[in-house]
């Protein structure tokens, strides 16, 4: 085991490369470099040191590791408390892999206000790896919420046309959402007296009056953050809206914090109430997942054909969540990282054809085949893993999230079937839109295929998707014991209620 | 008791002492040398009002004084301590802006220093004589410095709506103070207290007289619906003096209301709860909806602190240990983020001309891009957002509010500062989001930028040690709760 605090580094080192980009003087390209070089080096060696956390972390292990305890307001009963377990793990190692790649692909793209740019992603990654890294519930509190402000910056500053509307609709949804869970977490500290999240799974017993408010509230919180139906309306518009690289972290981490916080907070934490409201999310899952799919085949816009499927295949995730067996679990968790692997890819594959062309109407392409070979395979490859074709990561997630969602319930299994076929439907669909058929337009006929540059940005991401898809174990072993202690927990919880509710 | 005159009396109210005659003597020395003296006068009078805050606690001491009209405790002394760090810095951030409106007189410090005065006495009040003697002679100044640009409408017309309606709060406190007195047989806070205790409590009398005298308070703290003065005040008054207003004057006032309520009126706990949740929860609705269409700087930072004042009322209404301690905590918070965002105010000319509508603020974040950078902290502080500071005194209110069970005023205050959040992203919006016309004035070195990147300093790096002012707060409560 590590004996200096690696979290803290990790989540923290991101801010040194930011306070260099802020103190850098001197004539404009020169800061523009440096800060881009600065900012792609942090973000690397953040990555570097965070691959320590899988190297070093204990796949035999259920509970938190490389904790770190430190008092932070002793007269509130508040504290730094870090850690990570095997459902945290991946979801760190995605925050610290994707900002990089982020930076990379922002290289040429972004031309204006480099420096507060460069800073807004690093600080963002401080926030992303921190929440999911703490261990009270203030301190998660902080980072959830402080995500918005540099995510705020980036869709509002570096954004598309309506960018300033995208925003604001993007910051007021997911706040109100948030502060309803605020108070709930300080219901929590009322009850438990202190925030510390270990001590409180372990001491809080609540009433299922209470959880159901309390679970309510924090699904208040982590249903936008998802999105789930109804309230998804501000991840088109944000996604459509934010530069390729705001999507990315979007689609890729910022989505991933509400499912992590179902898995980490509401399931652990209210198990009565999760069971009393498993239906709600299955039906609202169920309607993310066709409604949302017949909305993507009928978009105009690549950005927001992507949006629309990543609800699609976010109710997957909360489905899977909410069955609350090894494999639905297993299933969402391995889904959301291998969503937030090939969304981002594919708001990447966008942001390759944008950069060159500033338009992302799908009838403003066709055939690009002939002139850009690299390209028609990365985005045929990231379409394919997108539908979930066996072998790359998408098919195991679903499949796994399919298999535990049979067990539990047949219809729902069966509705959310269809969406598979739906996804393929529109993915396939944008595909040969964009790639196949004749190369007619005259503005097309001059385009260039992926420079190495780009290569780079999506070499990783190939790699990574066909690893998860040929040997999942990797992943799922670390994660199996923390979930297997989850729903132990969880059946317990619910066997005692049983047991205290009879005379 | 007997011994009125006795050095007891007098080390007690040092700190006051020693502002008082400092200011009269400054005064006596403005007079002798006129305009010329202006520049020394200020700077005399902040070092006087920083004196005068060391004095506080070199060395603290704690007690009832001049037959117990007057007392000290940690509680108020760490309320004058903020009040005359706010004072202080309030008067060195104005210079820059009377001199410009050739009104760079020595009366101003002077009368800045004896509102403050008025404030320390009335934080201090142990009587409801003496409480009146403190807030009139606060009133009375803050009457004046209101009006201060005398050639300009505005300012005139905001000291002379301040002094009427002003007026009519006093007279609602008064005759308050009145009832509470032919019922209670007593002005003195201990007087009411074992009145109340006896059984006085559930007399209609007691209960309207209450009602009375937390109206005029309100009014003073500007709580809805005792709000309306405010923003055409902040709005007219020039802009040092509305920051005085905005910071030191609300402090005091909480302060003064946590000690009438919390002191005497604590058997009556449960009448005056709902109307301090009423006015906690009206304020922090109609701060921020009222807020939402502002294009005035000024009426907007208004409105805002309605709201504010809204959520510390609301830890007053929880009547708990926490409950005070996050008012001491968000007061202090609430400090240092107004005078940061006033520091900027103050600092937005253009071509030596004051503007203050929120849309001049267009394209700061390209051509200041520090002094946009502390405004855009400001805001996120103020709307509440984490890690900044803000963020930790809507925590400690709403920690207090839900261990009272006000849930209901707790819901509602977080959705309100949901709306009040907007307004703020605008600011940040017109500053980065918006292409500028013609960008403010380069600013010069000044007092003005360094309180601002001070206090931005302070509300941003505020989760890295908030442990100091928890403990600080967790103090001044305790007195109140023995």
């Amino acid at each position: 085991m590590a004996s200096w605090p690696i979290l803290s580094v990790v989540t923290f080192l991101p801010l040194v490369g930011a306070l260099f980009c802020l103190v850098v003087q001197g004539p404009k390209e020169a800061v523009d470099r440096n800060c881009r070089s600065a900012a792609l080096i942090t973000s690397l060696v953040t990555f570097l040191v965070s691959l320590l956390l899988w190297v070093h972390f204990d796949p035999t292990k259920a509970g938190f590791q490389f904790e770190e305890k430190v008092a932070w307001i002793p007269a509130l009963n508040i504290g730094y408390h870090m850690g990570i377990d095997g459902i945290s793990l991946f979801f760190v190692l995605l925050s610290t892999l994707l900002t990089p790649i982020c930076i990379l692909a922002s290289w040429e793209a972004v031309e204006t206000r480099v420096k507060e740019y460069m800073v807004a992603f690093l600080v963002l990654e401080t926030f992303m790896v921190g929440m999911f890294c703490a261990l009270d519930l203030a301190l998660f509190y902080v980072f959830f919420e402080g995500v918005l402000i540099p995510m705020f910056l980036i869709i509002g500053v570096w954004g598309g046309k309506r960018r300033v509307y995208a925003a604001f609709k993007f910051f007021l949804y997911t706040l109100l959402g948030s502060v309803l869970m605020l108070l709930a977490i300080i219901a929590i500290y009322w009850q438990a007296g202190t925030s510390d999240f270990p001590t409180v799974m372990e001491k809080l017993q609540l009433p299922f009056q209470w959880q159901f408010w309390l679970w309510l509230a924090f699904f208040a919180s982590f249903a936008v953050k998802v999105p789930m139906w109804p309230v998804h309306t501000w991840l088109p518009d944000a996604h459509v809206e934010a530069p390729t690289a705001g999507s990315v972290i979007l689609a890729g981490v910022l989505l991933k914090m509400g499912g992590y916080g179902f898995i980490r907070f509401s399931v652990t934490l209210f198990p009565e109430a999760t069971q009393y409201f498993a239906p709600l999310v299955f039906g609202l899952s169920v309607i993310a997942v066709i409604y949302t799919s017949l909305v993507a085949l009928v978009q105009e816009d690549m950005k927001k054909l992507i949006a629309y499927s990543s609800v699609a295949h976010m109710g997957f995730v909360t489905i899977g969540i909410y069955v609350m067996n090894m494999q639905g679990v297993q299933g969402s968790i391995f889904q959301m990282l291998s969503h937030g692997i090939v969304s981002a890819a594919l708001f990447l594959c966008v942001g390759i054809v944008y950069d060159r062309m500033h338009t992302r109407e799908i009838a403003a392409y066709g055939g690009l085949v002939h002139r850009m070979p690299r390209y028609a395979f990365v985005f045929m490859f990231f379409t394919l893993a997108s539908v979930g074709l066996p072998g790359l990561s998408g098919f195991i997630g679903e499949f796994l999230v399919l298999i535990g969602t049979f067990k539990a319930n047949t219809w729902v299994a069966f509705l959310a079937a269809t969406g598979l076929i739906l996804g393929a439907a529109y993915a396939l669909w944008l595909y040969r839109k964009i790639i196949f058929g004749e190369l007619t337009k005259d503005s097309l006929k001059a385009i260039l295929d992926m420079n190495r540059r780009e290569v780079a940005v999506f070499l990783p991401l190939v790699l990574i998707v066909l690893w998860m898809g040929i040997y999942p174990n990797s992943f799922l072993d670390p994660m199996a014991p923390a979930v297997d202690k989850l729903i132990g927990d969880y059946n317990a919880a619910l066997k005692l209620a049983r047991t205290a509710a009879l005379p | 008791m007997n011994d009125i005159i006795g050095l007891e009396h007098w080390t007690l109210a040092r700190p006051e002492l020693f502002l008082a005659v400092a200011t009269s003597l400054l005064l006596l020395y403005g007079v002798l040398r006129g305009e010329a003296s202006t520049a020394f006068i200020s700077i005399a009078t902040s070092v006087a009002l920083i004196v005068t805050a060391i004095l506080l606690f070199a060395p603290y001491r704690e007690g009832t004084a001049f037959a117990s009209l007057f007392v000290t405790d940690r509680l108020t002394t760490t309320m004058k301590a903020l009040v005359l760090i706010s004072s202080a810095v309030a008067l060195l951030m104005s210079r820059a802006y009377f001199e410009r409106a050739q009104v760079w007189r020595f009366e101003y410090p002077l009368i800045v220093a004896l509102a403050t005065l008025g404030m320390m006495l009335m934080i201090s009040a142990n009587d409801l004589m003496s409480l009146y003697v403190g807030l009139e002679l606060q009133s009375l100044a803050l009457y004046v410095i209101a009006a201060f640009q005398r050639d300009s409408v505005r300012s005139t017309e905001a000291g002379i709506k301040y002094f009427v309606l002003g007026s009519v709060a006093s007279g609602m406190l008064l005759f308050g103070a009145s009832l509470i007195y032919g019922f209670c047989g007593g002005t003195a806070f201990v007087q009411i207290s074992q009145a109340l205790l006896a059984g006085k409590a559930a007399e209609i009398g007691t209960t309207i007289g209450l009602v009375f005298v937390v109206a005029g308070l309100a009014f003073k703290v500007a709580a809805v619906p005792f709000h309306m003065w405010t923003p055409d005040v902040y709005e007219g008054a020039p802009t040092p003096v509305t920051a005085f207003f905005a910071v030191a004057t609300k402090i005091a006032g909480v302060s003064l209301l946590v000690s009438v309520l919390m002191g005497p009126f604590k058997p009556m706990f449960p009448q005056w709860q709902q109307i301090i949740v009423a006015a906690a929860v009206l304020s922090m609705a109609w701060g921020a909806f009222a807020a939402l269409r502002q294009q005035n700087i000024k009426r907007l930072m208004a409105y805002s602190s309605i709201a504010n004042v809204g959520y510390v009322l609301l830890g007053v209404a929880s009547g708990t240990e926490k409950g005070i301690q996050s008012v001491v905590f968000y007061l202090a918070i609430y400090m240092v983020m107004n005078l940061g965002t006033f520091a900027i105010i103050l600092l937005m000319k253009r071509r030596d001309i004051m503007v203050e509508n929120v849309s001049d603020l267009a394209g700061l974040g390209r051509s200041h891009p520090l002094l946009a950078l502390a405004m855009m902290v400001f805001m996120f502080s103020l709307a509440g957002i984490p890690p900044l500071a803000g963020f930790w005194g809507k925590l400690y209110v709403f920690m207090a509010a839900v261990e009272a069970r006000l849930f209901w005023p707790a819901v509602l205050g977080v959705l309100a500062s949901v709306v009040a959040s907007y307004y703020y992203l605008r600011i940040v919006k017109v500053m980065y989001f918006d292409e500028g016309t013609e960008a403010i004035d380069q600013p010069v070195f000044s007092m003005n930028r360094a309180v601002a990147f001070v206090s931005a300093v302070l509300v941003a790096l505020f989760s890295l040690l908030p442990q100091p002012l928890s403990a600080i707060a967790a103090a001044a409560a305790k007195g109140l709760f023995p």
